[in-house]
């Protein structure tokens, strides 16, 4: 645990844990409206969206990333809902039709354009690479007071932290709309709370989530980020703001857990090289739900008896 | 172009053309199966599916290299994929079931965490076997490069026993999409239907894993059912007409792919697929886009039409510029605004048949003909001449309309 540790793992580790975050916080309300699959398909339409940013400005930076992914998924949410609506198609197929539309255009992309010279392919865009964000300038935890070592940091750490603030903050301030438009949409109109500006909002906060968490997993992984820590929460409490905590909690558990599996789990079982730390994560965030799926204290539906329940005794 | 020509002609050669046979089958089956999925409803389960299939094939993998073998064997590893695919099938019913998650949340975690443990296996494998390439990647995204005399015949038969068990089934598959509680009260198991209908998209699933790759794959079992949709309205059309399009893609696809370099099959069979889509909604005849502006557009005429002539026969001021042009356009008014000859005959008959509606709707208030009434059918279209007759009778003569 000593500079190996802080060159290698540090960096990987928080930015996996901060994706983590980014990507739960929202993914609870996406899970509680029935929206999870949006998530899914926002996911999928970051590569094409990042494919056309790096086409038009050739270049992998901070911004065209984020714009061109924000645009895709904007594009996709209108194409989805113009679908269904023109279409008269069911929202599940809407999606599936535009998703997967998008997303083959994205690889086509890809495969066509020259992206040799940047780091930025179909693998890559699937799955991520975790373990490529190393601190190279780190020399031991010292590196952590020294501005020149700092300088060094991966520039995904600083993305990925800013990204996480601006959802924590967002989920703060529309804490209380979100909370009622997500429950009672019916309510929230009366309130006069502009339901589908919130909504719209909502999906464009795990764009960005998707996005930035897009560099340090990938995006099919970035799924289970959205859904697993939330759903979990959702088996283990009846009360939002504890379920928001409780999916924080997994979601740093399934992190940290995930990459010290992937690291260190093959030396401990004798092998020499790391598996994939972005699949080990979400392997593990899927045991998380797996364990609470089982034994959480709020797993069942209410008002419907368990099968395996025993009967209320009348006398 | 003439590459594109020799591959859809199948004479770009024989590896060409068993990919485009192997290619279509799969679009033909996925597209009819999908169908079914469609009008359940489900669509997005079979995403659910398709990458739950990637754990499988890494462990199929590794199993054949254990057993001494290369591990490449496509239908050892087709076999591991469907096995986990199962599981993952499964999994997302126990949650949506037995939880209180709702089918989309399970369908997302199951998606992401097999796909996820799907990973860890590849990386696994990758430093297992440092140096020799796998070829497992294909799995992801595709790959009809080098497929192999064997492989295009495992997707070919695959194809076709998944179409036939697909028509076998189809009455209970319709009828469960349709009704279920009807089904379910008439003596089918629900349950055991649904299993069967989603064992038949996981069969699909796995035979299109080396063409179209995983990820893509549900788009072949959900586009062309949508896309269908827009042409009829009836189920067994719609399975066969998903089917076409799903083989039509399939074919186009493989042939583009082949006649250019850096054309992966999958997306541009996808591509074909959203193509075919696209112009449906656009175009289709009842159901489309440019059907229903058109529909649209008539019946705003129609209304402005008898509006304007209602409002001509009591003399009325017509102000609205599109009643205006409509009047204009059929020489009932003059470009001034005044009536022209015929404008008044046709004002006239158009009042009358407003005052025979108001007491036919006071007579025959049961009646079904007369509760159609929407202000724009003419009452003789739907009532006998005797019915109108007497109908005539009772209109007050200080109206005194002729003709």
């Amino acid at each position: 645990m000593g500079a190996e540790f802080v060159q290698l793992s540090l960096t990987p580790i928080l930015i996996g844990t901060l994706s983590a975050i980014a990507c739960a916080l929202p993914g609870n309300f996406l899970v509680l409206r029935r929206q999870a699959l949006i998530g899914d398909a926002i996911s999928h339409v970051v590569l094409p969206g990042i494919v056309l940013a790096f086409l038009v400005t050739g270049s992998v930076g901070t911004w065209p990333m984020m714009l061109g992914a924000a645009a895709a998924a904007t594009v996709a949410v209108g194409l989805i809902e113009a679908v269904r609506r023109l279409g008269g198609i069911e929202p599940g197929a809407a999606m599936g039709v535009v998703f997967t539309t998008l997303f083959a255009l994205g690889v086509l992309l890809l495969e066509q354009s020259d992206t040799s010279r940047v780091h930025l392919d179909v693998q890559h865009a699937l799955y991520g690479s975790l373990e490529s964000l190393i601190w190279f300038d780190a020399e031991g935890w010292a590196s952590l007071v020294d501005p020149v070592a700092l300088a060094g940091l991966p520039p995904e750490l600083f993305r990925i932290a800013a990204v996480a603030a601006l959802v924590c903050l967002l989920t703060a301030i529309f804490w209380r709309p979100l909370k009622i438009a997500t429950f009672d949409e019916g309510f929230a109109a009366t309130l006069g709370i502009p339901t589908a500006a919130l909504g719209l909002g909502l999906v464009m906060t795990a764009a960005v989530a998707a996005v930035a968490a897009f560099d340090a997993v990938g995006s099919i992984i970035a799924i289970a980020m959205f859904i697993c820590p939330p759903a979990a929460a959702r088996l283990m409490t009846q009360r939002l703001e504890s379920q928001i905590w409780w999916s924080v909690l997994f979601a740093v558990v399934s992190a940290v857990a995930g990459y010290v599996l992937a690291g260190y789990g093959p030396l401990w079982l004798g092998g020499q090289d790391a598996v994939s730390a972005a699949g080990m994560i979400a392997t593990v965030s899927g045991l998380i739900l797996a364990l609470a799926a089982r034994f959480g204290p709020h797993r069942a539906r209410q008002g419907r008896v368990r099968r395996d329940d025993p009967q209320p005794q009348s006398r | 172009m003439s590459t594109l020509l020799q591959a859809l002609s199948l004479s770009a050669g024989y590896n060409a053309a068993l990919v485009a046979i192997g290619a279509a089958l799969l679009g033909i089956a996925a597209g009819f199966v999908g169908s079914f999925l469609f009008l359940r409803k489900r669509a997005l389960v079979s995403d659910a599916i398709a990458h739950a299939t990637l754990p499988g094939v890494g462990v199929a993998f590794l199993v054949m290299v254990a057993l001494g073998g290369s591990g490449r064997s496509l239908p050892g590893l087709l076999a591991g994929a469907a096995l986990t695919a199962a599981l993952g099938l499964l999994a997302v019913d126990w949650i949506a079931r037995r939880t209180r998650l709702a089918e989309d949340a399970a369908i997302g975690a199951v998606l992401s965490v097999f796909f996820g443990t799907g990973i860890v296996l590849l990386t696994v494998i990758q430093t297992l076997s440092a140096g020799k390439q796998a070829g497992l990647k294909d799995f992801l995204l595709g790959s009809t490069a080098g497929m192999l005399m064997v492989d295009a015949v495992v997707i070919a038969a695959g194809g076709l026993i998944a179409l036939a068990l697909a028509l076998i089934m189809r009455r209970p598959m319709i009828l469960v999409a349709f009704d279920a509680e009807f089904a379910a009260a008439t003596g089918w198991n629900l349950r055991r239907i649904d299993m069967a209908m989603m064992g038949l998209v996981l069969a699909v699933t796995v035979i299109g894993l080396k063409v179209v790759g995983l990820i893509l794959i549900v788009a072949l079992i959900i586009i062309p059912p949508a896309a269908a949709r827009f042409w009829t309205e009836r189920a067994d059309h719609l399975a066969l007409i998903a089917g076409g399009i799903g083989g039509v893609a399939g074919y186009v696809g493989t042939g583009i792919s082949a006649a250019a370099p850096d054309l992966p099959a999958g997306a541009v069979i996808v591509l074909v697929c959203a193509t075919i889509f696209t112009l449906s909604l656009l175009a289709a005849p009842v159901r489309g886009v440019l059907a229903a502006l058109i529909r649209r557009r008539r019946f705003q005429i129609r209304v402005h039409l008898r509006q304007g002539l209602l409002a001509m026969a009591r003399q009325e001021p017509i102000f609205d510029p599109l009643t205006l042009a409509v009047l204009r356009r059929r020489g009932l008014i003059r470009s001034d605004g005044v009536p022209t000859e015929a404008g008044r005959a046709e004002a006239a008959r158009t009042r009358r048949d407003e005052l025979r509606w108001e007491i036919a709707r006071a007579m025959h208030r049961d009646d079904p003909a007369v509760a159609s009434y929407d202000g724009l059918t003419p009452i003789d279209a739907l009532l006998t001449a005797d019915q109108i007759a007497e109908i005539d009778r009772r209109i007050p003569p200080a109206s005194g309309v002729t003709g």
